[in-house]
């Protein structure tokens, strides 16, 4: 180790040779992680905007690795080369900085986190929020006909509601495939956030509040639903499934669930996009 | 733990024991203490009227709890002898400084103005409330090993999370300012004192009280709500919460005290040559941290005085059903608590810069733009915070804005990673202890920050946000970060501040496992949160199972690193007692130059400066340019 740290070696050297080290670390890994591991990142294509955010996810990935690559293989140089011979006590060059070298530093990542903030903004407007909970009145909305659907979360189970099927009340998601979804999430007591994973939809449920999601599931599937929002002790079994069904599976669904909870229904408050329920106090 | 051995001198005292305990001390302030806080349990008993046997019962009383932890606390000081000083200069008497020149072990268990002394009392009062910290996630990684709550129950399992995060948070605050902070930026600016003693005295014990107050959650019933303590989520939990409340209130007003008197000393007592441009990075860093501690602190406090109100006498500033919204507590805690984060953040980034020039025998490069960059994520952090809320749907059309402040304050943090490879470009690395921490400091920083560009974009949080991947994150940036500039900090300064070694063997044990068993712990974790595991759950798939056994495996590792540290601590300062050389690293840092143990008043003159304490890879000349050698020049 110590024959590499010869004081006589120019700067040019030093540069040049990590630049090649950084710069081909970095062509090698950067198409493997969009080609390999891009595929692989979750939340896998169960819905458009799932498969909008693997492809956020794999951007965001191609731009951190030669971030990573260079600081890391940076280290990494600086530890097995600039070191202080055993038992000598060198100093080093007293340079205190380089102007050109800062403002290429700033000028890059600030072109590299604007584009970032600018994608990021097109991919949300464009993805109709990508999944997202996008409050009571989303900016962007997607055209053609949507299917309704509000969940309501309580401490600790979510149940879901069809104002268009006479506004039944559901206590599993069931949902057709390659329709457009208009999620409307509410809580009647502490905060819960309905996350279901596979679909790529995150959305918090908020006592009082109507929080929108849009997305289309894209193939016939089941799908995990979690609370991700920590809503009391029994959060972690806030846990369920749900199902992708075809059209014609689904009319049948829904029809079975109008007949099975109709006396439910009929004592249900009115559909509502929020409802009031009596302020979260302890019994006292 | 073992510093308070390191005194100085012990001074014989004529007295009896007897006669000493009598007075102004720790046991007179425990005994003011218990009893403030019967009388508050008293006085909140009879405001809460008749049912108040009932409520007892089913530990409820939020009223009288929230009395007795006041009276309690103010009693405390009292005892401690907070009330004295402002008494008797009301009654005319003159000033003095007995508060500070005490002499002896006694003077670390009371009030005591000497910044070195409160110095070495946060190094030991933090460094206990972080093994009961570390230990609450020792318990979390228990359970965690089973996939249903099997070791603990679901409310035990969410409480030890609450206590484990809200201890971490809270004290971890003041865990670089309260003992280095405190200890040495009077005498790296060339000061005899802080500027408000008195207050940097009450920071710490305020501090203390906090943390006696979170750790007695435990008879009240815990609380559910994890460190953010999300309301409605509160205002349900049982009498437990309110020792959340009062702790958090109190690290929230001993924080504001600490950032208050910091900026003062800061501002107003640099030795005459210290000019802003001089000024030791570590102060910077400091400097910036005390801005956001001043700022958002007081936010903190307020929405904890609402949360409080809200469960005792049933305002409802947070209840949706009562013309209140859980978007308030929200909002308002994130304004609070993303600058938190940055508290945390940005003393490591000090400690890491101030030490690179040192083992690296090279100035620090780039020293402007290692400010610049320190005081923009102190601004843009003010900015930033509705990101915790992008799936929320509160101010949805707002999103572009918070993804862009977000991603703006990573180039203000990228100045620091400029910086600290400039600095190590072509030095002289010498790969001491507090080296290696700085070191791994950069890598684990490095994955913190750049896993939170994931957190950033609204898309991809949609994938993260709530999950395992935010947990990995924000350990890497804040263990990963803090905790390892903290012990950085700890083998670095220790030497000054108690005149003794710590055995290196040992330190390097502590240090590989550490390091390993950290990323061994929570890289995995970001594949867990990537595939969909929920944070604060005691239910997991069994699909997770493998991982998180090997990530509980590893925090033991992490655990044990931590008693090897704890050991060193034990062995080195209490048994061994070897002495320290006066200047180890060979710094050039003002605080290595004055004698060990430093002096009560630091200097018999004021230092003069004329350049920053960064005079390295210059052919060494006696009497040149060096600031620190300028020490006794006559003010």
């Amino acid at each position: 180790m110590s024959a590499e740290s010869h004081p006589a070696q120019p700067e040019g050297n030093h540069a040049r040779r990590f630049t090649a080290i950084w710069l081909i670390a970095s062509l090698i890994a950067t198409p493997l992680v969009i080609f390999v591991l891009g595929p692989e990142l979750p939340p896998g294509n169960g819905s458009d905007v799932a498969s909008g955010q693997v492809t956020d996810n794999t951007v965001l990935l191609a731009m951190a690795t030669p971030v990573l690559l260079l600081v890391v293989i940076y280290l990494l140089y600086a530890i097995i080369v600039f070191r202080q011979p055993a038992g000598a006590a060198l100093e080093g060059p007293a340079v205190r900085g380089d102007t050109k070298i800062q403002t290429t530093w700033i000028v890059v990542t600030s072109i590299l986190v604007l584009s970032l903030a600018a994608y990021g903004t097109v991919r949300l407007e464009q993805g109709y929020g990508a999944g997202s909970g996008s409050g009571p009145k989303p900016l962007t909305v997607p055209k053609g006909p949507k299917l309704e659907v509000q969940v309501i979360a309580q401490q600790w189970a979510f149940t879901y509601r069809y104002p268009g099927y006479g506004g039944v009340e559901t206590t599993h998601l069931v949902l057709p495939v390659d329709q457009t979804v208009e999620l409307h999430v509410t809580s009647i007591d502490a905060i819960h956030s309905f996350w279901a994973y596979q679909l790529g939809v995150k959305a918090d449920a908020n006592p009082g509040v109507d929080n929108v999601a849009f997305f289309r599931p894209t193939t016939e599937q089941i799908f995990e639903v979690h609370c991700a929002e920590l809503c009391g002790i029994w959060h972690g079994a806030m846990f369920d499934h749900g199902r992708i069904v075809s059209a014609p599976a689904f009319a049948l669904w829904i029809r079975e669930q109008q007949i099975r909870f109709a006396p439910a229904t009929k004592v249900l408050e009115p559909y509502a996009k929020t409802y009031s329920p009596e302020p979260t106090r302890r019994a006292h | 733990m073992s510093t308070t051995a390191a005194t100085g001198t012990t001074q014989p005292t004529a007295r009896p024991l007897w006669r000493r305990l009598i007075g102004f001390n720790l046991l007179t302030a425990v005994i003011l203490g218990v009893g403030g806080y019967y009388l508050g349990w008293l006085i909140g008993r009879e405001i809460d009227g008749p049912s108040y046997v009932f409520r007892e019962k089913v530990n409820e009383n939020d009223v009288a709890l929230l009395l007795a932890y006041f009276f309690g606390v103010v009693g405390f000081l009292i005892g401690l002898g907070f009330a004295n000083y402002p008494l008797s200069r009301m009654l005319g008497r003159p000033a003095s400084l007995r508060e500070k020149e005490q002499q002896g072990i006694g003077r670390y268990f009371g009030l005591c103005t000497d910044h070195k002394v409160v110095g070495m009392q946060y190094l030991v009062g933090i460094g206990v409330f972080f093994f009961i910290g570390g230990l609450n996630a020792m318990l979390i990684r228990t359970q965690l090993l089973h996939s249903t709550p099997t070791f603990v129950g679901p409310n035990q399992y969410l409480s030890l999370v609450g206590m484990h995060g809200t201890m971490m948070m809270g004290m971890m605050t003041s865990g670089i300012l309260g003992p280095f902070a405190n200890y040495f930026v009077p005498i790296m600016i060339g000061a005899r004192r802080m500027a408000f003693p008195r207050i940097e005295a009450l920071t710490f014990w305020l501090l203390m009280a906090a943390g006696f107050i979170l750790t007695s959650t435990i008879f009240f019933g815990g609380f559910p709500t994890g460190w953010t303590g999300y309301a409605p989520l509160n205002t349900q939990a049982v009498m437990g919460m309110d020792s959340y409340i009062c702790f958090f209130a109190l690290v929230g007003i001993s924080m504001c005290l600490l950032g208050l008197n910091m900026m003062a000393t800061i501002i107003t007592m640099r030795a005459p040559g210290l000019t802003w441009s001089r000024l030791p990075i570590f102060v910077w860093s400091v400097f910036g941290t005390s801005i956001l501690m001043v700022l958002a602190a007081p936010t903190l406090i307020a929405t904890l005085l609402m949360a409080a109100l809200d469960r005792s006498i049933n305002t409802s500033f947070f209840i949706a059903g009562g013309g209140g919204s859980s978007y308030l507590f929200q909002n308002l805690f994130w304004f609070f608590g993303h600058p938190e984060v940055y508290i945390l953040a940005l003393p490591g980034f000090g400690i890491v810069l101030e030490l690179l020039p040192v083992f690296t025998r090279k100035p620090l490069w780039g020293y402007r733009l290692a400010v610049s960059g320190m005081l923009g994520v102190t601004l843009m952090s003010f900015f930033v915070w509705q990101h915790h809320l992008f799936v929320s749907g509160i101010n949805a059309d707002l999103r572009p804005f918070y993804m862009l402040s977000t991603e703006i304050i990573s180039i203000p943090t990228g100045f620091i990673f400029l910086c600290v490879m400039g600095t190590l470009w072509r030095s002289r690395i010498t790969f001491s202890v507090p080296m290696l921490f700085c070191l791994a400091w950069t890598f684990n920083f490095l994955i913190g920050g750049l896993s939170g560009v994931f957190l950033s974009d609204t898309p991809s949080d949609v994938t993260t946000h709530g999950s395992f991947f935010v947990m990995a994150h924000f350990h890497y940036t804040i263990m990963g970060g803090l905790i390892f500039a903290f012990f950085a900090g700890i083998y670095y300064w220790v030497p000054k501040m108690t005149g003794l070694r710590l055995n290196e063997r040992l330190a390097k044990v502590h240090f590989w496992g550490m390091f390993l068993a950290f990323n061994s712990t929570f890289l995995p974790l970001f594949v867990l949160g990537f595939e969909g595991m929920p944070r604060r759950v005691s239910f997991y798939e069994p699909k997770f199972h493998a991982l998180n056994v090997w990530v509980s495996v590893s925090a033991f590792v992490l655990g044990l690193s931590m008693l090897v540290f704890l050991f060193n601590a034990v062995y080195s300062l209490i048994f061994v007692r070897a002495r320290a050389e006066s200047n180890p690293w060979r710094s050039k840092s003002l605080e290595w130059q004055v004698p060990t143990p430093v002096p009560v008043h630091n200097f018999d003159q004021i230092p003069v400066f004329d350049s920053d304490p960064y005079d390295y890879g210059t052919p060494v000349t006696i009497g040149a340019a060096g600031a620190p050698a300028a020490a006794g020049a006559g003010a």
